[in-house]
């Protein structure tokens, strides 16, 4: 405890802070990827799909005893399947189709990764300067930059020269640009529960709403916009009901198709790591971020320590939703994804942002 | 000529030419041609679609297949009679046994020979198997066309209990070749009819998990409701049959209207079922149902399979005299049928093959005008063909 404290007390100087955060960032985005990857793309994908996932690559030996003796298999359960896939994609060659805009080909995935560093930085995992960039701002910040996606996207898809990118970066943008407004609709419900547009302030507001001692996420106060706000995230991420962009039965991998080795890769990162953030965001906006409510004062600096791991518990929660909805849905089509948009998400947020206005107001 | 041509497909001519027009004129914008295929993965195999395209509308989709040409019908020129089942596997790939029964029964008809009862009774098992192996296929493959992937597992996973039935009986997964003139090569193997029951169950279990998983879902029914839209007459003009037929109100059905002699159907009690609305859904629909009557009809021949030879009297060596005969049945992708003209000799002087798949594409240009991409896929997809069956 006493160590936690003194941790907390040093004040380092601007620069090493900004180092050890800037530091801290590249290491979380890759490691959310992998463990998005890894626990959902591989494990509950088979699980759910009734196939046998990645059972091979790996060090750790299945051992079982057959008629009292001690049976090591030969391959390991399927732990190193990301390396293995991971090391096949950097050997490949990085293919320039003929006739491409060779800047916007190559930079594109690059602008689709960088946005997802941007989003982790205001991500808070703990009290205080336990974020990478405090903002006051912060919810604002991370909707503005989910979007700058987009732009690689579109880059990607123009860049390509090829008629199925081009058609699956179209779609991207118009799907894109339609759920960033329920998205942010979804948001305004948050924000006026708490005055404050701080992810922190956010997480402290849920800690201290409390009904009798119980606190309340906002989860249970907002459920239709905690819903829109899903449905939106999965169209951001163009996930499965919303996968237009890249539709592998229609656009064969849309704006992806001309990518390989490392740029596909890149893109590939950026999905998943994005499906982490969008999880941290929904966690941190309905379930109460970093804190639980076990006993200990949200100021503590025991958060220090626990808020991550509380953090990732939420974050593997809601991405266990999102993964689920996706291997579960078919796909919608462009025009019935507008109409949601436009007819139903946005009209609900709209009521219901009213409604928590009364309600604040009256109380 | 043009009096052939019924008034609804000279419309949509003349509609295709006006959309094709309406494109450069309002927004100046420039209509894009996309080849859908011969690479794709929406196409299982190597068709291609050429579509030209109004942003995400389709002004036009003709499909231009042969990219898989076989030559099957030539071939069959230069193979015994017998040897012929070996090739004809190959058409539909996935209810493959279902290729040679009509060959052999067209064969036999020529011959003049019937198989013994047993025969017949597991000659029909199999052709049903066949079918259960191929729409299983298909419900799950759906899935995937649509983006919901999870189907498509499940439809592997079930078809490998029919398949498995299948090989215990012929030693081929894919390709039998266990339909002889006159018979079949082998009995069945013990305890395969209370498998083949455990089977069924177990099909009819995947009917209702994918009933619940895909078409019954909301997202789908949106995509396909009202979709591709076939009335009975466009696609009694187009020769379409099977699901397809069926799924735009026409009841027809090979297998009770036309039964192909040495098939049991008549014995049986089962329904051939219908949809009015003609679209992707009703095609779907219909298939869904057909795999559970299918499943009815298999526990009722399990239950009165008679008991005798497996094979009649036919010479060591087939000739079959002259003569010409054509002999049709219901195959799980529709009507399949085999002209066989015989000139005495050990081989077929000329096999024309008409398989249901080339008939059921041709709609497409008509079915397509207007639709947006994914429809096409759509369409496509509950069109249900198989490459091997529209090439040969």
């Amino acid at each position: 405890m006493t160590s936690l404290l003194t941790l907390a007390d040093i004040t380092p100087a601007y620069w090493q802070s900004t180092l050890i955060r800037v530091l801290l960032l590249g290491v979380i985005v890759p490691t959310g990827a992998a463990i998005t990857a890894i626990a959902f793309l591989f494990k509950v994908m088979a699980w759910m799909q009734s196939r046998t996932g990645p059972m091979e690559a790996g060090l750790l030996k299945k051992t079982t005893v057959i008629d009292g003796e001690r049976v090591t298999a030969h391959s390991g359960r399927g732990e190193l399947q990301l390396v293995a896939e991971v090391g096949k994609w950097l050997q490949k060659e990085d293919l320039v189709p003929d006739g491409a805009d060779r800047f916007a080909f190559k930079a594109a995935p690059f602008i689709v990764l960088g946005s997802t560093f941007l989003f982790f930085a205001a991500i808070p995992a703990g009290p205080g300067p336990a974020v990478a960039a405090m903002l006051p701002g912060g919810i604002f910040f991370i909707l503005a930059v989910s979007s700058l996606s987009v732009i690689g996207v579109l880059m990607a898809g123009w860049g390509s020269n090829n008629k199925y990118a081009l058609m699956g970066g179209l779609r991207a943008a118009g799907q894109l640009i339609a759920y960033e407004l329920p998205m942010v609709l979804a948001v305004v419900g948050v924000v006026v529960l708490t005055g404050s547009l701080n992810l922190n302030d956010i997480v402290e507001a849920q800690a201290n709403f409390k009904v009798g001692p119980i606190p309340i996420p906002f989860l249970i106060l907002q459920l239709p916009l905690f819903l829109v706000f899903l449905t939106a995230a999965q169209a951001e991420l163009t996930q499965s009901p919303f996968d237009m962009p890249v539709a592998e039965s229609e656009l064969v991998a849309g704006y992806q198709v001309e990518y390989s080795g490392f740029r596909f890769l890149t893109f590939f990162l950026a999905e998943f790591a994005t499906a982490f953030g969008f999880a941290a965001l929904i966690s941190t906006m309905f379930l109460g971020g970093w804190y639980l409510p076990i006993g200990i004062d949200p100021s503590s600096a025991v958060w220090y320590a626990l808020g991550p791991i509380v953090l990732l518990a939420k974050i593997l929660l809601v991405s266990f939703l999102i993964f689920w909805i996706r291997f579960t849905y078919p796909r919608f089509r462009e025009d019935q994804l507008q109409k949601l948009a436009w007819k139903y998400l946005i009209p609900l947020s709209l009521v219901w942002i009213v409604f928590t206005a009364v309600m604040v107001v009256v109380r | 000529m043009t009096a052939t041509i019924p008034e609804s497909q000279q419309l949509a001519y003349i509609a295709a030419k006006a959309a094709d027009s309406r494109i450069n004129l309002e927004l100046e914008t420039e209509g894009m041609t996309l080849n859908i295929g011969p690479q794709h993965p929406a196409t299982h195999g190597t068709l291609r679609l050429i579509a030209k395209l109004d942003g995400e509308q389709v002004v036009s989709c003709e499909p231009s297949p042969g990219y898989m040409h076989r030559g099957y019908e030539k071939l069959t020129e230069v193979r015994t009679y017998p040897q012929v089942t070996t090739l004809v596997n190959r058409i539909d790939w996935l209810g493959s046994f279902a290729n040679e029964v009509p060959f052999i029964l067209a064969a036999e008809k020529l011959m003049g020979i019937e198989a013994p009862p047993r025969a017949q009774w597991i000659r029909t098992i199999l052709f049903e198997l066949s079918r259960l192996a191929n729409i299983t296929l298909f419900l799950g493959d759906l899935g995937a066309q649509m983006g919901g992937v999870t189907a498509v597992f499940y439809a592997f996973r079930d078809r490998e209990h029919v398949l498995n039935q299948i090989e215990s009986v012929t030693g081929g997964r894919f390709h039998p070749n266990f339909d002889r003139i006159g018979g079949l090569k082998d009995d069945l193997p013990k305890g395969w009819i209370a498998d083949t029951k455990k089977t069924m169950d177990k099909i009819r279990d995947f009917c209702d998990e994918i009933e619940t998983l895909l078409i019954g879902n909301e997202i789908f029914q949106t995509r396909a409701r009202g979709i591709g839209v076939i009335p009975p007459e466009v696609a009694l003009s187009y020769g379409l049959s099977g699901a397809n037929l069926r799924g735009s109100g026409v009841d027809l059905d090979l297998r009770r209207d036309d039964p192909p002699p040495g098939m049991p159907y008549d014995k049986l009690d089962w329904k051939v079922w219908t949809h009015p609305d003609g679209d992707c859904f009703s095609r779907t629909w219909v298939r869904l149902q057909e795999v559970r009557e299918s499943t009815k009809i298999i526990d009722q021949l399990l239950d009165s399979i008679p008991s005798g030879p497996i094979m009649a009297k036919v010479p060591r060596i087939i000739k079959v005299p002259e003569g010409e005969a054509y002999v049709q049945t219901e195959n799980p992708l529709g009507a399949m049928g085999y002209y066989v003209v015989s000139k005495g000799d050990l081989v077929p002087f000329r096999v024309k093959i008409r398989s249901a798949s080339f008939n059921n594409v041709s709609i497409v240009p008509w079915v397509t005008r207007g639709v947006y991409v994914p429809d096409v896929i759509t369409i496509l997809a509950t069109l249900y063909f198989i490459l091997g069956d529209i090439d040969r």
